[in-house]
């Protein structure tokens, strides 16, 4: 099971990304859990400078916009 | 790899220059299939609705995509080592300039922000980056440009820089580090800049640029729209001085600090409030007076304040509110007084 991380302090993008990871891993069925990291110092502890990121099992895989379909479907 | 879509481009670059000689020509035959002339009050109103919104559009598609190819080379990570240990000076040039290119989203300013910090870029520097990237942007540019020609346009881009360098410089010289907050203060210059990332290939960087404009273009149309038709509207029927005895240029002079007040509150992007500074000028507001209006809508912010105020205290709020405010409003009674 992977541990996906959502960083952002809450803006549009950010509940993009997570609503379109959700949707991704529903679809393929991917077994995922699912979280969202909204705390400054903590994002800010990941390296990550514009938000959205996101962080897959430790591992910061994308930051700065919402990510592309294909590139989430990648991720599962 | 993907191919590169140099045909696509080809044809989409063909098809806008056809598309933008055509603009008058479109309108004119709009107006003449409605079976109206422009001598009238409404023919004049709609040939303006049917000429400027297909002109604002398609300047606006052309620059957004122009900007979404160009940030996929300057990527905020980039700026960042670019700027890293510059000095106060050439570093608030630099790092001004960079604002305008660089992605920027008001969202990710404290994030940003902290990123800089982090990475020894000094605070008056940062401060440079973070008033001009919103400000001077692609879209506000492009709409300047469309309205009011490249004139204004360029007007806008020397003065807001030049803000955004005086603003970071005064700060930087004030060295008001202590009123970081203080978790903020432990990271500063924790974290090398090193910039490594995977170079995206051409079709990548062109699919970025289309990306941007489905975004922006997407997002603001229905805002142009609307602000371009109220300007119609008023293009034909309210009086041409209506507004030249409070915003004009024989206002009394408390009429630019009042418009900058009056853009604290208010929060909206360069597209939302474009089409209204077109409707102010033509109806007889000094250019400079409506332009320091619009700097204030855009750059002061009380959300984004609110924001900042989780990584500044009070006194570094205040005095960078302060400085922009002055700067502004400098702008504005040069522009007032050279045209």
């Amino acid at each position: 099971m992977k541990n996906i991380k959502v960083l952002g302090t809450g803006c549009a993008n950010c509940q993009n990304t997570l609503k379109l990871i959700e949707e991704v891993a529903r679809t393929k069925g991917a077994a995922i859990q699912l979280e969202k990291i909204e705390d400054l110092q903590q994002i800010i502890g990941y390296g990550v400078m514009s938000t959205p990121g996101v962080i897959i099992d430790g591992k910061l895989v994308h930051a700065g916009g919402v990510p592309a379909r294909a590139k989430v479907e990648g991720w599962l | 790899m993907r191919r590169t879509p140099w045909g696509w481009l080809a044809l989409g670059l063909a098809a806008w220059i056809v598309a933008y000689a055509s603009l008058v020509p479109f309108a004119d035959a709009v107006i003449a299939a409605l079976g109206l002339t422009r001598l009238t009050a409404l023919g004049e109103a709609l040939h303006f609705f049917f000429y400027d919104t297909p002109k604002v559009l398609l300047l606006l598609t052309g620059i957004v995509f122009v900007m979404g190819v160009i940030h996929t080379f300057v990527v905020p990570e980039r700026t960042r080592a670019l700027l890293s240990g510059k000095r106060l000076g050439i570093g608030n040039v630099m790092a001004a300039s960079l604002g305008i290119v660089t992605p920027f989203c008001s969202c990710s300013a404290v994030p940003l922000f902290i990123g800089f910090l982090s990475a020894g870029v000094p605070l008056g520097v940062t401060f440079s980056f973070l008033i001009s990237a919103p400000m001077v942007n692609e879209v506000a540019l492009a709409l300047l440009f469309a309205l009011f020609g490249w004139k204004v346009a360029a007007l806008y881009l020397g003065l807001g820089l030049t803000v955004a360098i005086v603003a970071g410089l005064v700060i930087g010289k004030l060295g008001m580090e202590r009123y970081l907050e203080d978790w903020v203060r432990a990271m500063q210059a924790t974290q090398s800049a090193t910039f490594d990332a995977e170079k995206p290939g051409w079709a990548e960087r062109i699919g970025a640029g289309v990306v941007h404009v489905k975004d922006i273009v997407g997002k603001v149309w229905p805002y142009i729209l609307a602000g371009i038709a109220v300007g119609a509207g008023i293009h034909g029927y309210v009086p041409q001085d209506f507004l030249a005895s409070i915003m004009g240029r024989d206002a009394p002079w408390w009429s630019l600090p009042a418009a900058v007040l009056l853009g604290v509150p208010m929060y909206t992007n360069a597209a939302g409030i474009i089409p209204v500074v077109e409707a102010l000028i033509g109806k007889g507001a000094a250019l400079g007076t409506v332009l320091a209006f619009m700097m204030s809508v855009i750059a002061l912010s009380l959300p984004e304040m609110i924001i900042l105020r989780k990584v500044l205290k009070l006194p570094l709020i205040i005095a960078f509110a302060g400085i922009v405010a002055l700067g502004i409003l400098v702008v504005g009674y040069v522009f007032n007084a050279v045209l």
